[in-house]
């Protein structure tokens, strides 16, 4: 009889790292590029030379070595309001992030479970939404409710909510039909122990894959908005709220508007990198090795 | 004959067609190179079958893949060569064996319907190669195709071909896929387990027209199964292989008569179990006049009655489509029954299993056919067992582990199990640990759907060994669902025939094993391959005699 001969078992620590040190250069890249972005945004008042709107001089001041990378219209310090937008992008990007997946992943994964009325209802429901342009419906309901940073999280979570749905409804429904989910059933088990420990777990790798870049499409989401002035509202900072603000440089030869767009782009990349080597990692079901 | 524009050197038997020797393959998991084929000799000559026939992982795929010169994705050659016809296959540049795969040498899959593509129709995928390759123009191609199609009596021969593969039957398109192969009249087909998927009826009449295909054409072909019973009717020569290394290799005929090796004679001794069948009229399950229907159309049950007595096993028998496996449905409650009642222990039990209470529930338990997708992979052995124990008998810390250890005693595993996932077993000890989650609830009856169908004949006879034991240890009866009459005569006390929703016939085992039968236990027992390398031209002389 063929045995295989499972290896000492490793804690997932020492596995997670033996991963690591496996890792292509751009997961590498990736990481630390997050690593840093989060350590700004997390330590931002700390690390920001100036107050978040705090007016330090003349508008529009050249690079010099007070101010890094100058002033932006209205006097304030560019290199603390970069700092302190890291804070509040991302925060409110992952707040989003957090309530489209809570909503979505739940329904998605309760849909594939019930099937039936449950599952139609809900699906036609986020057809219905998915049919309206996403940025359309932001700006709609954004001037409707107003641009306050909740508003902001709960729109954009339902707009992306409807993609994690789907996403979690077919992978989900995958798993549903495998036999030890019935076998739990028919042991008795109430609706949440199917949920949470027979279903999750085995969905986890694509939802996580799916929860980066969706991370990034909120990202990009709350910046235009922010650029076209229905984001957060100043003076609160924003990366696509300063390109906004300082649009004005770029035609005199001045690359400061960039910085905050830059910032953004080099985010997304480094994400993109991350999710990329960790869906190389767990591309589909695999058993838990 | 409509292959004479096709050139081809004569065949005698005889001389040698395909010769491996010291053929070593190596397989990659985990970055680590080793060895699935280690160094087989194999030599063929032209119009002889030759059986290969082993356990999963005996490398005899990757060896008749090899005979393409082809190593599947992550397989690699490291040692030996393949000659075929004079043609070095593990050195011929990629062009020349791409030409003669299809052509000269062809293979037939284990899974028709997953080999055919949905969206062409049958007659475009049969003649692909010979146009492809400008053998034969279309026309030409499409007549030969028919008259393959009714060489393998293949229903409608005209028409068959324009359908798709969703229109016809398993059995059908498994005979497609032989015509398939043989359009270009190759040298040599590879047969990788044609009929494992088939019914054993269907496989009767598979096995016939290849049979009769082969020698019509005079084709040599290498027969690879796990089905002792199967090669036998099919090879004229068999090797039996284990670990990618050759154990013994004869004459069809010697090899059955005297087995020379020690693992050639236990594959030939699970056939032999049997068990002495029993009965009591203290019934434990008894299920009255029962329909059932997925929607509302149609009937997947019509008036289905059985019981099961405490401490028996009842076997029910069928193909695919006769409503076994929904009778389990409806016994557990997946599927509440349109009309009729299921009695438990003398009670009533509630048709839905919304309705049922935690106890009904722990007396009856389920084993399924395929261990692969009845564990959660994500869980260890100490979660699967430990779930039931801590839901139907709260039992925790301690005395959760203890009592998980035993069952893993119980189940013939020991201790070091207990923190292992399911992907860090074999199929053999996966399926234990199904039966070790089904015996925590302590139940009463357990339903086993097939549950030795998916594993070796001899990992099959360890299982149906430690059912046996369990049951005479623990009083536990068994509905247990197969369509292998071999497994029913190892394990069953009493039979019930099922065939498109009814009862046939049910009673005790050897009453509806011996005649005389229904019409419909006749077909099913005798279509049941036998050892006897006669039994396949026997039985077709016999339903030839009957038909005239």
């Amino acid at each position: 009889m063929e045995t295989k001969v499972p290896r000492a078992r490793r804690s997932k620590t020492a596995a997670a790292l033996r991963e690591l040190k496996k890792a292509p250069w751009s997961a590498w890249f990736g990481l630390i590029v997050l690593l840093g972005y989060t350590f700004v945004a997390l330590f931002a008042p700390l690390i920001a030379p100036s107050k978040e709107s705090e007016i330090v001089g003349d508008s529009y001041m050249e690079w010099s070595a007070l101010y890094p990378f100058g002033t932006d219209q209205l006097g304030r310090d560019m290199l603390s309001r970069m700092i302190f937008a890291a804070q509040n992008s991302m925060g409110i990007a992952l707040a989003a992030t957090m309530f489209s997946f809570l909503t979505g992943g739940i329904l998605g994964i309760m849909a594939s479970i019930l099937r039936g009325w449950f599952d139609q209802a809900v699906s036609r429901f986020i057809d219905a939404l998915m049919a309206i342009p996403s940025l359309i419906f932001a700006l709609m309901m954004l001037s409707i409710l107003g641009s306050t940073a909740i508003n902001l999280i709960i729109v954009i979570g339902v707009v992306d909510a409807t993609r994690v749905f789907r996403l979690t409804r077919a992978v989900s429904m995958n798993v549903v039909s495998l036999d030890f989910v019935e076998a739990a059933r028919l042991r008795g088990e109430k609706l949440p122990w199917v949920v949470f420990r027979e279903i999750v777990p085995n969905i986890l790798p694509p939802l996580i894959t799916e929860f980066g870049l969706r991370y990034c499409f909120v990202f990009l989401t709350i910046s235009s908005l922010s650029f076209l002035g229905l984001g957060l509202q100043p003076p609160t900072a924003d990366w696509g709220l300063m390109v906004k603000e300082n649009a004005t440089l770029i035609t005199y030869g001045d690359i400061t508007p960039l910085l905050p767009a830059g910032a953004i782009a080099l985010l997304t990349v480094a994400i993109n990198f991350v999710v990329d080597w960790f869906l190389h990692k767990t591309s589909g079901l695999r058993d838990g090795q | 004959m409509a292959n004479d524009n096709v050139k081809r050197p004569t065949r005698e038997k005889g001389e040698i067609l395909l010769e491996m020797r010291d053929l070593r393959i190596e397989g990659e998991s985990d970055d680590v190179w080793h060895q699935i084929v280690k160094g087989v000799d194999l030599t063929l000559c032209r119009g002889e079958v030759l059986g290969l026939i082993g356990e999963s992982g005996a490398g005899k795929s990757t060896i008749g893949i090899a005979a393409m010169g082809f190593a599947h994705p992550g397989c690699r050659f490291n040692g030996g060569s393949i000659t075929f016809d004079g043609i070095d296959l593990m050195n011929a540049p990629e062009e020349v064996k791409r030409k003669m795969r299809g052509s000269r040498i062809s293979y037939v899959a284990q899974s028709a319907a997953a080999s055919f593509n949905p969206a062409h129709r049958l007659i475009d995928q049969t003649i692909e190669t010979e146009t492809q390759q400008g053998i034969r123009d279309t026309q030409a191609s499409i007549a030969d195709a028919k008259d393959l199609y009714s060489r393998l009596r293949l229903p409608n021969p005209e028409a068959i071909g324009f359908r798709y593969p969703h229109q016809v039957s398993g059995g059908q398109l498994q005979r497609v896929m032989t015509a398939m192969a043989m359009t270009c009249r190759p040298d040599l087909i590879i047969f990788d387990e044609p009929t494992t998927a088939l019914d054993v009826t269907t496989q009767v009449e598979v096995l016939a027209s290849i049979r009769a295909i082969v020698e019509e054409f005079h084709t040599a072909a290498i027969y690879i199964t796990h089905d002792l019973a199967v090669v036998a009717q099919m090879a004229h020569r068999i090797m039996v292989l284990r670990h990618g290394k050759l154990v013994e290799e004869a004459p069809t005929r010697e090899m059955l008569a005297a087995p020379q090796d020690a693992y050639t004679r236990s594959l030939w001794a699970v056939r032999k179990l049997a068990k002495e069948e029993s009965t009591t009229y203290d019934l434990i399950l008894k299920v009255e006049h029962v329909d059932a229907a997925y929607g509302s159309a149609v009937k997947i049950l019509d008036d289905v009655s059985i019981s099961v007595p405490r401490g028996r096993t009842v076997a029910v028998v069928g193909e695919s489509g006769s409503g076994k496996s929904t009778l389990a449905r409806v016994v557990t409650g997946l599927l509440p029954p349109t009309k009729g009642s299921v009695k438990f222990n003398g009670a009533d039990l509630p048709p839905a299993l919304a309705q049922r209470d935690k106890e009904s529930l722990r007396r009856i338990q389920m084993i399924y056919q395929s261990p692969d997708t009845a564990l959660n992979p994500r869980q260890r052995v100490y979660d699967i067992i430990g779930r039931p124990l801590t839901f139907y008998h709260n039992l925790r810390g301690k005395a959760l582990k203890d009592r998980i250890v035993e069952l893993l005693k119980m189940i013939e595993l020991d201790e070091s199990y207990i923190d292992r996932l399911p992907g860090e077993m074999s199929g053999g000890q996966k399926q234990r640990i199904c039966i070790a989650r089904a015996l925590a609830a302590e139940p009463d009856l357990i339903i086993c759907d097939e549950v030795t169908s998916a594993l070796d004949q001899i990992v099959q006879e360890e299982i149906l060994k430690l059912l046996l034991r369990l049951q005479a240890e623990f009083e536990i009866s068994y509905l247990f669902i197969t369509h292998d009459i071999a497994t029913v005569r190892a394990i069953a006390d009493e039979i019930v025939v099922m065939n498109q929703g009814k009862v046939v016939q049910q009673g005790l085992k050897t009453k509806v094993l011996s005649p005389p039968h229904p019409a419909y236990t006749e077909l099913l027992l005798s279509s049941v391959p036998e050892m006897d390398p006669d039994w396949l031209t026997n039985l077709l002389q016999k339903r030839a005699a009957k038909t005239k």
